[in-house]
Parts: C-alpha cells; sequence; structure tokens
C-alpha cells in the first residue's frame, strides 16, 4: 500500500489560473453538447414529437436499467466539418437487464436519420467496441438511408456496416434490431442481418423499394404497410420476431429479448475494494497546466482515479519523465504509464517497453496517460539510440495483447503518440480532457520547421527570402496546426472516443474496464524483435 | 364462590390480548380459541392455550359456540369471557357454557336475553320508567314518521342499521338490513324506530355483583359515529353536566336493576338537543370504548369482571365514590380508507409502533409483521389518551397518532387525525356541537394528498435503493441530455418526479409533477427527514401516511388492454352480479355487489357504456385489485 500524498493546493494562484482555463473549455464543448442534444432542431423536433415518437436519446433512457451509467461515446462526432456535429446518431455503452451492451441510436430528427461519412465513421467504431469487447449490440434504428449528396463516400465503406453484424453474430454476440421507423433499401439490413427484430404496429417501415420504386420497376401498385409494416413482417415475412404496440413495448421486447440472452462476462472481474479515491476529484480541474508549456506531476491525477489513492510505483527513480505502476481501479487491476515532463528520453522508453512486458505477463489491462510533446531529438541522444529506445516502446505497444485505456490529459505530439498508445495502436477506449491536444508536432515547431526549409530553400536557390511573407506564413500554419490539434476538433473527426470532464475520469476509466471485462483478459508471451 | 384460575377467551383481536393482559396481572391462565386466518395472531401467541377453530368465516369459527365450549373443558379453563360481538351477547351460548359447569364471565343469561332482543328490552325498559323512543312494536310505521332507523333486533355496532328518509326507501333497507343482520348476528329480525336527528349518544357504564350492588361509572360520549359506527369515544361527555350524570346514571341504574344485572354492561341513550335522554339499548358485556373509563376512573374493567365472576362483591370505595379524573378519548384504528368510501383494507403491516406518549394506551389486535385478515372486523388498535384537560388529551392522542408508523393497509388514520384537530372547535363551548349524524354528513374530499417534499422523498429513495455501494455516481452521463424519472402511484394518481445526481452522488435537479424544486438546505433537510421505508413495490412515506405503488416500468400490452378493466377495491366476495355482458350502464351504476370485512360494497361503474366482458361470477372468492369486469365507453 503507498498512498499518494495530497500535493494540490487548491487556493493557488497556478489552481486557479488552470481550473479557469479548463473551465472555460468545458463550457466550449458543453455548447456543442446542448447543440448535439438538440437533434435537428427546435422544429424538427417538435415534429418528431406530434408524430408520438421518442427522442433518440430518450428511446436509450428509456431502454437502459434506471439510474444506471450510460457512456456515450463520440458526441461531437463531424464538429468541425460540413455536417451537423453529432453525425446524426447517438452511440454509447450501457446496461439493459444488467448486461453491458452498446446500444446505437439514428437520430431522425437530423436529416431523417440520414447516414452522412461521419455518421459511418462513428457507426463502425461503434461494431469495433462491440466486438472487441464482446458487447450485444441494440440498434434503434429510423433512419432515411444514405446521405445521397455523399453517397459516394459511404456506399462503398458502408457495406461494413452489415458485415460487422453478421460476424458479431457469428462471434456469438447477440444483435438485436428495434425498428422505431423507416429503415428501407439498404437500411433494411440491418433487421435483415440481426439475431432478434422487434417491429413496431404501423410504425416499422422496412422494405428494399417503396411504393414509387415497385410502381417503376414492376408497375405494382402497392402501400407501406403491405410492403414492410410491422403487421406484415411479424405475420408473414417473418422478417420480424417481436410485434410491439408502441415505441415503449418495443422498448420492453428489446429489454426482453437481453435478459434471454444468457450473457457472462468472460473476464477476471473486479478484484480490489474499489474504494474510492482519498482526495477529492474535483481537484483535477486546477492540475492540468492552462500553458500547455508547464509539465505536471501525474501522480496528482493518478492519486485522484485510482482506487484508495494507492499507486505502487514502478522504477520511481529511473526515467523519471515517465510514472509506470500498478493500481486497482473500480477493483479492476491496472498498469500506469503516465508522462510527466513531457518529453520521451531512451531511459523512458525502455522503462515503458519493460513495464509493458510485465503487464502482459500478468494480465493486467494498461491505462495509459498521455503529456508527452514526444522523444527527444538532438545529436547526443540519436548517437545514444534515441530511434531504436522509442521504437521498443512502440513495439512494446503494438504487440501488447492486454486492453489498453488511453487518455490524453494535454498533449500528443509526434511519435509520443504512438509510443503512448494513440488511437492507431487500438487502445480500446480513447478519451480526451477538453485541454488536449494531438498533433506531429507543436504548432509553433512546426510552422519553425516550414519556414526553415524554405528559408533553407531560397538560399541554396539563391533567391532572396521575403521575411514578410514568411511571418504570414507561418501565422496562418500555426493557426491552422493549433485548431486541428484541438481536443474538438480531433473528437469531430471520430479520432478518439470522446472528451470527458476530466472530474469524470474515474468513472470513465471504471466503466471501460468493466465492459472490456467482457473478454477474456490475457497479455501476450511473445514480441516482435526487439532491437537492441 | 369459585376460583378462576383459567379463562378461555371467546375472541379474537385487540379485545382477546386486552382481557388476557388482566389475567396475566392475576395470574390467571389463558386459553386461546382461533380461525385459520388467526393462526399466527398475537393473541394467540400471548396465550397459555391456544384452540383451533377450524375455517375462517365467524359462523364456522367464532360463533361455534359448542367448539368453544368444548375447548374450554378440554383445556381445563373454568370460565369463558366473550369479549364484545361474537358470542358476548348470546343468551343461548350463556346458557350453554353455565350448563357444561363452566363460569361465564357476564351477565345473566336471563339478563342477556331481556336486552338482547331490543324490541323486548324496550318494553321492558319502558315498564321501568326508563325514557324510551317510540317504535313499530307499540306504533305504526305512519306514526313513528320520517326518517325512521331499521335496526336489528339481536344487533349491536351498528350492523344492520339503516336510516330511511323516503317511504319507499323502507323495504329495500329492511331487506338489506335483515341479510346484514342474518350474516352478522344469526338472526334476521328487524325492527323499526323513530330517528332521533341532532342527538347525541351518550352511554353509562354499569357494574353490578351478585351481591345486589349496582353503580355508574359515568358516562362516555359516543356521538362521533360513521353509520353508526363508533369513531371516537371520550368520557366525560362535553354534553353532561353534574345534574344531567346523575339522572342518567340513575336511569342507567334502574335499566340494570329492570333485568337483574350482574357484571359490567352498558346502557346507551341518546341525549336530545334539548337535554332529554332516550334509552337505546344496554350492551351486555364489556364495550369496545371501556378504555375511556377505565382512564378517567382508574378502574380495570375486566378485573372487575374477573372478580364478580368469582361471586366478589365490587370493592367498598367504589360503592362509595366512583373517581372521575381528568378527560380520556379513544379513536378506534381500522384498516380502512375513508376518503375511498371506507374500502376496508387488509394484509401485512409490516411495521405497526406508537411512540412512547404520556398518558396514552394502545390496545391493538397487532404487532408489527401481524396480518389484518379480511373476515373480521376492521378495527386493528385503539388508541386511548388521558390527560388533565380534554385539550391535553386531544394533544397526546395527536402526538401518539400523528407519530406511529404504520407500514401496511390503508387505516383511517388520517381522519382521526383530522377530527382531533376539528374537535376542539366544532365540539368545543364555543362549537356548533356534533351529533351521531355529524360524520357523516361531512365531506371528506381526498384525504391529506402528499406534498411535494414527500413525493421527492418517496422517489429518491427508490432511486438511492437501486444505488450500488461504491459504484458509479447515480445515473451518470458523460452527455446529460435529460433528467431522470421515477414515477409513483398514490390512489390511481401518477406523481413523477424528474431528478438528476451530480458526479459526487448530490441531489442536482429534481422536478415534482412539473414543479421545479430549488435545492437549499431547507429543501434538502425537509426531504432527509421524511421518513421513508420501501417494502416490495410499496414505498411507505411519513411513517406511512402515504404508500406509494411503483409502478411497473412498462406495462405489458395484456396490462394495457385490461386497464379499463372495473377491478375488485378490496379482498372479498361476489354476492350478486348486477349487470351482464351486453347491458349498457351510466357511470355510477352498480355492476356487482362484493362482501368484505362483513360489509357489502357496491361496486359501481367508472363511466357510462357497455359492458364487454365479466371476469367473475357470484359466489367467487377475490383478490384485491383483480378484474370484475370490463365496461367499454360509450
Amino acid at each position: 500500500m503507498s498512498v499518494l500524498p495530497d500535493r494540490v493546493d487548491p487556493a493557488g494562484d497556478a489552481y486557479q489560473a488552470n481550473r479557469a482555463a479548463l473551465l472555460a473549455q468545458l463550457a466550449a464543448h458543453d455548447e456543442q453538447l446542448t447543440i448535439v442534444n438538440l437533434g435537428g432542431g427546435e422544429k424538427y423536433v417538435e415534429r418528431h414529437r406530434m408524430r408520438g415518437k421518442l427522442l433518440a436519446r430518450e428511446r436509450i433512457e428509456a431502454l437502459l436499467d434506471q439510474d444506471s451509467p450510460f457512456l456515450e461515446f463520440s458526441p461531437l462526432a463531424a464538429y468541425g466539418s460540413q455536417f451537423p456535429v453529432g453525425a446524426g446518431a447517438v452511440g454509447g455503452i450501457g446496461l439493459v437487464e444488467g448486461v453491458e451492451c452498446l446500444i446505437t441510436a439514428n437520430d431522425p430528427t437530423q436529416r431523417g436519420g440520414a447516414s452522412n461519412p461521419y455518421t459511418l465513421r462513428k457507426g463502425l467504431r461503434a461494431a469495433e467496441i462491440a466486438r472487441e469487447n464482446r458487447l450485444p449490440v441494440i440498434s434503434l434504428t429510423e433512419s432515411g438511408g444514405a446521405d445521397l449528396p455523399t453517397q459516394s463516400e459511404i456506399f462503398i465503406p458502408g457495406g461494413q456496416s452489415f458485415r460487422n453484424i453478421t460476424n458479431a453474430s457469428a462471434a456469438g454476440i447477440p444483435q438485436v434490431s428495434i425498428v422505431f421507423g423507416n429503415s428501407t433499401a439498404g437500411g433494411a439490413y440491418v433487421p435483415g442481418m440481426s439475431d432478434y427484430v422487434v417491429m413496431i404496429k404501423e410504425r416499422s417501415k422496412v422494405f428494399l423499394g417503396g411504393p414509387p420504386l415497385v410502381k417503376m420497376a414492376t408497375g405494382e401498385d402497392s402501400d407501406d404497410e403491405s410492403l414492410g409494416g410491422a403487421e406484415m413482417h411479424a405475420r408473414i415475412s417473418g422478417l420480424a420476431d417481436y410485434f410491439a404496440v408502441d415505441e415503449l413495448d418495443a422498448i420492453r421486447l428489446g429489454r426482453q429479448v437481453i435478459k434471454r440472452i444468457n450473457h457472462r462476462k468472460r473476464g477476471p472481474g473486479p478484484r480490489g475494494s474499489g474504494r474510492a479515491p482519498k482526495y477529492d476529484q474535483e481537484h483535477l480541474l486546477g492540475i492540468p497546466s492552462a500553458d500547455p508549456k508547464t509539465p505536471f506531476d501525474p501522480r496528482d491525477v493518478i492519486a485522484r482515479v485510482v482506487d484508495d489513492s494507492d499507486f505502487d510505483e514502478f522504477k520511481p527513480l529511473y526515467g523519471a519523465s515517465l510514472v509506470t505502476g500498478f493500481a486497482e481501479l473500480h477493483g479492476y487491476p491496472v498498469g500506469i504509464l503516465a508522462n510527466h515532463h513531457g518529453v520521451l528520453f531512451s531511459e523512458e522508453s525502455e522503462k515503458a517497453a519493460q513495464f509493458i512486458q510485465l503487464a502482459n505477463q500478468i494480465d493486467t489491462p494498461l491505462v495509459f496517460l498521455q503529456n508527452t510533446t514526444g522523444y527527444m531529438v538532438g545529436k547526443e541522444f540519436e548517437q545514444r539510440g534515441i530511434i531504436k529506445d522509442g521504437s521498443k516502446m512502440i513495439n512494446a505497444v503494438s504487440n501488447s495483447k492486454v486492453p489498453h485505456l488511453t487518455i490524453n490529459m494535454a498533449a500528443s505530439y509526434g511519435a509520443g503518440n504512438y509510443g503512448m498508445c494513440g488511437r492507431a495502436f487500438g487502445p480500446r477506449f480513447l478519451f480526451a480532457w477538453p485541454n488536449a491536444k494531438s498533433a506531429v508536432m507543436g504548432p509553433a515547431q512546426l510552422a519553425g520547421v516550414m519556414s526553415i526549409v524554405s528559408r533553407q530553400s531560397a538560399e541554396s536557390m539563391g533567391r532572396p527570402f521575403d521575411e514578410e511573407a514568411d511571418a504570414a506564413m507561418r501565422t496562418m500554419i500555426e493557426d491552422q496546426i493549433e485548431r486541428e490539434s484541438l481536443a474538438m476538433f480531433m473528437s469531430g473527426k471520430v479520432y478518439d472516443d470522446g472528451i470527458i470532464d476530466p472530474r469524470d475520469t474515474r468513472t470513465v476509466l471504471g466503466i471501460c474496464l468493466s465492459v472490456l471485462d467482457n473478454q477474456p483478459i490475457e497479455g501476450t508471451r511473445g514480441y516482435g524483435v526487439f532491437r537492441m | 364462590m369459585t376460583e378462576i384460575r383459567s379463562v378461555l377467551v371467546a375472541n379474537r383481536g385487540e379485545i382477546a390480548r386486552r382481557i388476557m393482559r388482566t389475567c396475566r396481572e392475576h395470574a390467571i391462565a389463558t386459553v386461546a380459541v382461533f380461525s385459520d386466518a388467526d393462526a399466527d395472531a398475537p393473541f394467540v401467541r400471548e396465550a397459555d392455550r391456544a384452540v383451533r377453530l377450524p375455517g375462517n368465516a365467524s359462523a364456522d369459527t367464532y360463533l361455534r359456540g359448542d367448539l368453544i365450549i368444548a375447548a374450554a373443558l378440554r383445556s381445563g379453563a373454568q370460565a369463558i369471557h366473550p369479549g364484545y360481538g361474537f358470542l358476548s351477547e348470546n343468551a343461548a351460548f350463556a346458557q350453554q357454557v353455565v350448563n357444561a359447569g363452566l363460569v361465564w364471565i357476564g351477565p345473566p343469561a336471563s339478563a342477556i336475553a331481556a336486552m338482547g332482543s331490543k324490541i323486548h328490552a324496550k318494553q321492558l325498559m319502558r315498564s321501568h320508567g326508563v325514557p324510551v323512543a317510540p317504535d313499530n312494536t307499540v306504533e305504526s310505521l305512519a306514526d313513528i314518521g320520517l326518517p325512521s332507523l331499521v335496526k336489528a333486533s339481536a344487533g349491536g355496532g351498528g350492523r344492520g342499521m339503516r336510516i330511511v328518509r323516503s317511504a319507499d326507501e323502507l323495504a329495500d333497507a329492511i331487506a338489506s338490513a335483515e341479510r346484514e343482520a342474518l350474516s352478522a348476528f344469526g338472526d334476521a329480525t328487524v325492527f323499526v324506530e323513530r330517528y332521533l336527528e341532532g342527538a347525541r349518544h351518550v352511554e353509562i357504564q354499569v357494574l353490578a355483583d351478585s351481591h345486589g350492588n349496582v353503580i355508574a361509572l359515568h358516562e362516555r360520549d359516543c356521538t362521533l359515529q360513521r353509520r353508526h359506527q363508533k369513531v371516537l369515544e371520550e368520557a366525560p361527555s362535553p354534553a353532561v353536566d353534574g345534574d344531567l350524570r346523575v339522572r342518567m346514571e340513575a336511569a342507567a341504574v334502574a335499566a340494570a336493576c329492570a333485568v337483574g344485572y350482574e357484571g359490567a354492561g352498558t346502557v346507551e341513550f341518546l341525549l336530545d338537543c334539548d337535554g332529554g335522554f332516550w334509552f337505546l339499548e344496554m350492551n351486555t358485556r364489556l364495550q369496545v370504548e371501556h378504555p375511556v373509563t377505565e382512564a378517567v376512573t382508574g378502574v380495570d374493567l375486566v378485573a372487575l369482571q374477573l372478580s364478580i365472576a368469582q361471586g366478589h362483591a365490587i370493592p367498598g370505595p367504589l360503592l362509595v365514590e366512583v373517581p372521575l379524573r381528568g378527560h380520556a378519548i379513544e379513536v378506534r384504528l381500522c384498516a380502512e380508507d375513508p376518503f375511498r368510501g371506507y374500502l376496508p383494507s387488509s394484509g401485512i403491516f409490516h411495521k405497526f409502533e406508537f411512540p412512547e406518549v404520556p398518558g396514552v394506551r394502545v390496545d391493538s389486535a397487532i404487532e408489527s409483521g401481524d396480518v389484518v385478515p379480511q373476515y373480521y372486523d376492521s378495527m386493528i388498535a385503539k388508541v386511548i389518551a388521558h390527560g388533565a384537560t380534554r385539550s391535553e388529551a386531544v394533544r397526546r392522542l395527536v402526538a401518539a397518532l400523528d407519530g406511529a408508523t404504520l407500514h401496511g393497509p390503508t387505516t383511517n388514520r388520517s381522519l382521526l387525525l383530522q377530527l382531533l384537530c376539528e374537535l376542539g372547535e366544532v365540539d368545543g363551548p364555543a362549537g356548533p356541537g356534533v351529533d351521531t349524524g355529524w360524520l357523516d354528513r361531512q365531506q371528506l374530499g381526498d384525504g391529506p394528498s402528499p406534498g411535494s417534499t414527500i413525493v421527492a422523498a418517496a422517489a429518491l429513495a427508490l432511486v438511492r435503493a437501486r444505488a450500488v455501494e461504491g459504484g458509479f455516481p447515480i445515473g451518470w452521463r458523460n452527455n446529460p441530455s435529460q433528467p431522470h424519472s421515477q414515477a409513483l402511484s398514490l390512489h390511481g394518481a401518477v406523481h413523477t418526479v424528474h431528478y438528476r445526481f451530480d458526479r459526487r452522488g448530490e441531489l442536482d435537479v429534481l422536478v415534482v409533477d412539473g414543479e421545479s424544486i430549488e435545492l437549499d438546505v431547507f429543501t434538502r433537510d425537509a426531504i432527509d427527514r421524511v421518513a421513508i421505508a420501501i417494502i416490495d413495490d410499496t414505498v411507505y412515506a411519513a411513517g406511512g401516511r402515504f404508500a406509494f405503488d411503483v409502478p411497473a416500468r412498462f406495462l405489458s400490452p395484456d396490462d394495457a388492454g385490461r386497464a379499463g378493466s372495473t377491478v375488485a377495491p378490496m379482498p372479498g366476495r361476489v354476492v350478486q352480479l348486477l349487470v351482464a355482458v351486453g347491458d349498457t350502464v351510466v357511470a355510477g351504476q352498480g355492476l356487482l355487489t362484493i362482501e368484505a370485512m362483513k360489509m357489502e360494497h357496491l361496486v359501481v361503474s367508472p363511466h357510462a357504456g357497455s359492458v364487454t366482458e365479466i371476469f367473475v361470477q357470484t359466489g367467487q372468492q377475490l383478490d384485491g385489485g383483480q378484474p370484475l369486469l370490463r365496461v367499454d365507453p360509450s
């Protein structure tokens, strides 16, 4: 038992400044969430309600066990794009009849629930989460199909969505589809591929071609109900397994299905007490520095995230810019890697590689707390083999088989993003704090590098160097890189699973650990060749 | 003189317990008899021996004199105490007890017989100069006039009684009174007498021994009645002064003497607005409300009954003067809902507790964890408060009722509290006063409704009960899009509480029935202080004053289909179906009658429409809430 000390001074100037900056960032994030929750806007929400229908999030709330947590992922998908923020779909993980399920819902108030490229990205990520964590999937379907102007970006890759459903089914993960409205043409294959299908009287509409198309194709006169109504599918075609009288009845039936799927978690389960941290999680707001150039001690974060603030540090005297150690979180054992001074040297890289191997040996999930500017550059470090050592770390991360969870606490630059298990390295979940930034390098450095390169080029060609134009270019590049490195931009691209309030870090990691516990946890026993 | 060492109590509930308590105090062994439904009742547990009377209906059990005498003989009891009701005023039974060589703790059979028939009793009283009201034995129905009262000759406790206000109601009233009288007393004889409107009910407790002593232990005022069933009794009567007391006591003693009375008895009078009093009947037994007399006189009436039955004389000091100290009030706590047509309720009381209040006595039929069966009287306890003054007695009684924790079937507590609060004003020196019909004329309304604090506390208790220790924050969301909600229903009215907890588990948003509640320290404290108990699907709030049902989160289509059904308002038996499938009915029209708790209840149509389905048949035993029939609105 090594209880971390409480070193946060909430009265201090730095704390107050950090907190103010973070609250402003949270407010900006909340503003976007408000827009997301308004769906297609008041007019369309009103019209939807007038039809006696529940909103996407209301359907999810009704489906969930009362008062249980719900972790929504990528709520800001499509932020910064031409598409409405939220991407017209809701996805998340919540409890249904005590079973952790992956729930997706189209938002029919947003362009009829049509899929755009971001909707697809979000949907594919949802399927990935379900597959990796063996979560039953419940699709609350009501979609007009593909957003036609961007169909070229959706149609070909979108086929994956349907393949995913049946692949998951083949892997023994039940797929439930509750059809609340339109699910036509390609959309008809969502219920079509699902294991259990609930349709709603006079609401569900599932057909390959609607009356106009049928008229054009065969000359046959038809109507919605006979082509694809719930009654027809329940009694005649057999596509509907359950016939619901209304939306709430459909949700009741969906819950009933989950109750009977005999779901068992296959992980080892929590081991420890799950005792709350000793220190106020509220203080997490004042820990990350308002000025990204000022490092902060991740132990102050760990002390507010792990059970009982109890953290057994590994190799504390070696490679001190990276903190490693073991703890429990909501009772689940974890190994934690957290950047301290931002930069990774050879020692830190080797320490990380060793620690990741140890976690694999003992089947313990890893949590990466990112605040890194990347691997150290410079003659001395290159000569001492920073590339080889950094590669060892990336090798260890890449081939590690225990589940990884990543939180970007402030910065994730350069290859540090790779070594600290960035998105491309397949963490089961990746969340960012609202102050987090991710880019190949810092905006000023990047602009500076480009300036030096163009100055050298001008010199070598004997051209005069336009200082004024260079300054303007630097500013422009800096602005663009800064904007594109911000948490909301990254989240809009679905490069993370969402931005979280730092005060929710423990809860989010706890939910993730519980979710990944649906799979057996087994580390790798073999690694790629380590370059020595 | 017979020394009684063992008494069989031929009764149940609170009175059986009360009699056994005095027996224990006098080192007299007790024998209980019990029906199947009462097998686990406290009076059975507390008796030294207990003998089963197979079955549940009173006629099969507590009215089976032969079985009871056999039980007494087999268990070695020397005496039988009949309590009140059941066989207590059955002269034949009293005689059989004596014939079997047992001591009957009550008056001689002849005295019971003389008073048992109300018709004959009135004639006897008339001849002894006790004032009596005119009835159809001495006058024609026309001369009696209206309003009149149909009474069971063998009746008591208001059963089998009907007020008639127009001539065409008379036949129905007689038929229905006869039916109820037969079921309750085994004798269908009824008579009709002048109904004295505006009168108070004042009765005199008398005590007579085998040595010729007859004394009066002052009056009890039992004017607050509901359909002739006493609700609240007090002593002394606010309407009786010293002079009137002397005259009434003299009349009561005369009445007792007229029948050669022995033991404890009560002579009931109606006291009219002019101070005239009229003999109503004599109850030849211990009364329900005897504790108020005990409180103001300081005697133990059951002990005196036992003493007299053993041939002892009334203690000398009482012959000289019966004390009258302070004021005592009793209320009858019943398992019934006065705000919903006095629907009887039955079932388990998970908790049944009264606070310690000075001067307060609780005679209860049950304890926490006991069941109120559906077969018998709905009274579950008597709460009696004694104080130096009437207002002190009221305050103490209010404190006891208010502080009681009653987690179980609906009771009339709220009505009793309401009555006690109004008593000083309505029936005080400056008030208009009450009469025996006063309560029946009151518009009771829907009863107290829970304020937002109580509704919120009940809902939040459910939420907290669902929370997992050390788990994630209640209803945690990284993107909170809407508050959560919890529905509760109370007498069919649905209350909805919307709430949100913050990540620390503090209540953050609270909306009760659409009204947003500001969460300052006072509101939080008020909510936290509401006592809540969740038992199965019921949330008891504020000591059980409100019992909320937790509606199912999802209604299955079957429930939805039957939602239009009329359901049994209580457990009971179908007496008569008044409609058939296809009949057109108007709102409020009677659909069928149910017998429960020995009372007949009419189930009426909630709306106009046609009867589309009937799910039950005559004679069928019903569970509360069981669908009876379906009336589709027209």
